[in-house]
């Protein structure tokens, strides 16, 4: 039977919850088809109906403009819950999404039914539902790309400890071959994993292979300073190596100040150096008669 | 940003300066910041109270644990009544962290964390608040 | 009043910093420091900071101070132990505490005040002899 204008997305929701539910369900696992396997039925129909009734006791409030609000924040919690577990499944963020944008079909088909004639009334409240489930929405999405974002963080700091590995080449002299970009973040792992190396094994000299950096410029040039104050000030000494003629003349022409570093060509030429420096040298054993 | 623990140190003599890089550190500590991070947080907040005691003639600091959607914190506000900075942008030079007697320690400071801000009225006062993310 | 102690080692003298020091402790550590030196005629100063977990501009400042001092007093100083989350700091900081010469540990930063000691000995025609 038709109602009045009064009547709200609320009690919508609640007087059709089971006949919502049935066909969100259906639909949701018809367009998800493809993805069958990252997610059991009984599991999303799970998540429908938490969705659902989260949606109800949070519509009661009257409160629809502003999902960041106190009485959102169990439906807020719910949608965290599903968007991270989208991610983590593999889902795209358009499959997350379509969680909550799949919701809108029945429930249009259900205001058309309650509000009959009543053609601003309907008109109202479809649209106040629309922006509320456009909004919910685009949350999930926030939510998966700040999930995404947390599991790229955490993959690329286990990168660059990986890929800073502290070589005990002699007694007392210490490699460290850069490979890639040497950005702010990078440098604080080199030093941090340099250092520590320098007390651990008593290395005097420290040899820094740059033959793996693509380009040195002014912000590079200092973090490579940075890094060989670091160990001079505990007592260590750094060679930089590998420095291709290119770099030679980026480094001239930018006007990088290097001079009170030792720099050599390759790290075979800076491994001598360092020999010297710690009181050795290569003689070639005498061959056998 | 939500501050969801405050308290407020007394700067008024040496002997408070060191309880303030004590405090700073257990704060660190419970945050589980890394050592490093410590050290840097601890370093700059020994730098901003000896220029609240000694430039500021005094004041207070405020050891805040901050939350910013996820990420969580150490803030630290530095307030003094003091002379005040005439010209902050050349305070924040690093001139002034290389010995030269002065030592306002400010750029350097500015380094050692994630957030800095500074205000300061001649004749009134100074306030600089640094905050280090975990 | 309380004072940091100051060990003699030889021709050496021996300072081992292993509390936080607040300033005044850090300017009457440098007048003890010049004036033992001055008293005992030492050739070397090593100042032992492994037990340091903070080093700021105004002990950096110190550690400068006295190594000029002691430059003045024709002895040579060597900070050690330094710790790397403090060397980290402190390259931050800005501070590159010129000046002053440091060693990873107590046996190099002896071989460094020997050697220099040793250089200067060679060089000198009427020694002090150190008391």
């Amino acid at each position: 039977m038709p109602v009045t204008s009064t009547i709200g997305l609320g009690e919508v929701l609640k007087k059709n919850r089971e006949s919502l539910l049935a066909d969100w369900s259906r639909d949701l696992a018809g367009a998800l088809s493809r993805q069958k396997d990252l997610i059991r039925d009984s599991e999303l129909k799970g998540q429908c109906a938490d969705f659902l009734d989260q949606l109800i006791r949070a519509t009661q409030s009257g409160e629809v403009a502003n999902i960041q609000g106190p009485h959102w924040a169990g439906i807020r919690d719910l949608l965290n819950k599903i968007s991270a577990s989208r991610a983590v499944q593999g889902f795209t963020p358009t499959e997350t999404a379509t969680f909550v944008f799949s919701f809108k079909k029945p429930l249009f088909g259900r205001l058309k039914q309650e509000f009959g004639q009543d053609v601003e009334g309907l008109f109202r409240e479809t649209w106040s539902a629309s922006l509320l489930l456009d909004e919910l929405g685009i949350y999930t999405t926030d939510v998966y790309q700040k999930s995404r974002e947390n599991v790229i963080n955490r993959q690329q700091r286990e990168m660059m400890e990986l890929s800073t590995p502290v070589i005990k080449l002699f007694d007392k002299v210490l490699a460290l071959p850069l490979i890639g970009t040497l950005d702010s973040a990078r440098t604080q792992t080199v030093m941090e994993s340099l250092l520590k190396e320098i007390v651990a094994s008593g290395s005097e000299i420290a040899i820094l292979d740059i033959t793996g950096v693509p380009t040195v410029d002014t912000v590079v040039a200092q973090h490579l300073i940075k890094t060989v104050t670091a160990a001079r000030l505990m007592g260590a000494e750094c060679i930089i190596s590998g420095i291709r003629p290119q770099i030679a003349q980026t480094i001239v022409h930018l006007g990088i100040n290097l001079s009170d570093i030792v720099t050599k060509a390759t790290l075979a030429d800076a491994f001598e150096i360092a020999l010297e420096k710690t009181g050795f040298s290569v003689v070639q054993a005498r061959p056998e008669e | 940003m939500v501050v969801t623990r405050s308290e407020l140190l007394p700067i008024r003599a040496e002997s408070e300066v060191v309880g303030v890089r004590q405090q700073v550190r257990a704060c660190c500590v419970e945050l589980k910041f890394s050592l490093v991070d410590q050290t840097k947080m601890v370093t700059a907040a020994s730098e901003l109270a000896r220029n609240t005691l000694i430039h500021g003639k005094g004041g207070t600091v405020d050891l805040q644990l901050v939350e910013n959607g996820d990420r969580k914190g150490l803030r630290l506000v530095f307030e003094d009544k003091g002379p005040g900075i005439p010209d902050i942008d050349l305070a924040l030079k690093d001139g002034y962290t290389t010995g030269n007697g002065m030592g306002l320690g400010l750029g350097g400071s500015k380094r050692l964390v994630h957030d800095f801000e500074i205000s300061s009225q001649v004749g009134q006062g100074t306030r600089v608040a640094i905050t280090r993310w975990i | 009043m309380e004072r940091i102690p100051i060990l003699r080692m030889g021709d050496f003298l021996l300072v081992t910093i292993q509390v936080d020091m607040h300033d005044r402790l850090a300017m009457t550590l440098q007048e003890d420091l010049t004036r033992k030196i001055a008293e005992t005629g030492a050739r070397g100063v090593m100042i032992d900071i492994s037990a340091l977990e903070i080093v700021d501009s105004f002990i950096g400042r110190m550690m400068s101070h006295i190594s000029s001092m002691a430059r003045v007093l024709d002895a040579k100083t060597v900070v050690v132990g330094m710790q790397p989350a403090v060397a980290i700091t402190l390259v931050e900081l800005g501070l590159s505490l010129k000046g002053v010469h440091t060693a990873l540990t107590v046996e190099k930063g002896v071989r460094y005040l020997e050697d220099a000691a040793g250089a200067r000995g060679r060089g000198r025609t009427n020694g002090r002899h150190p008391k």
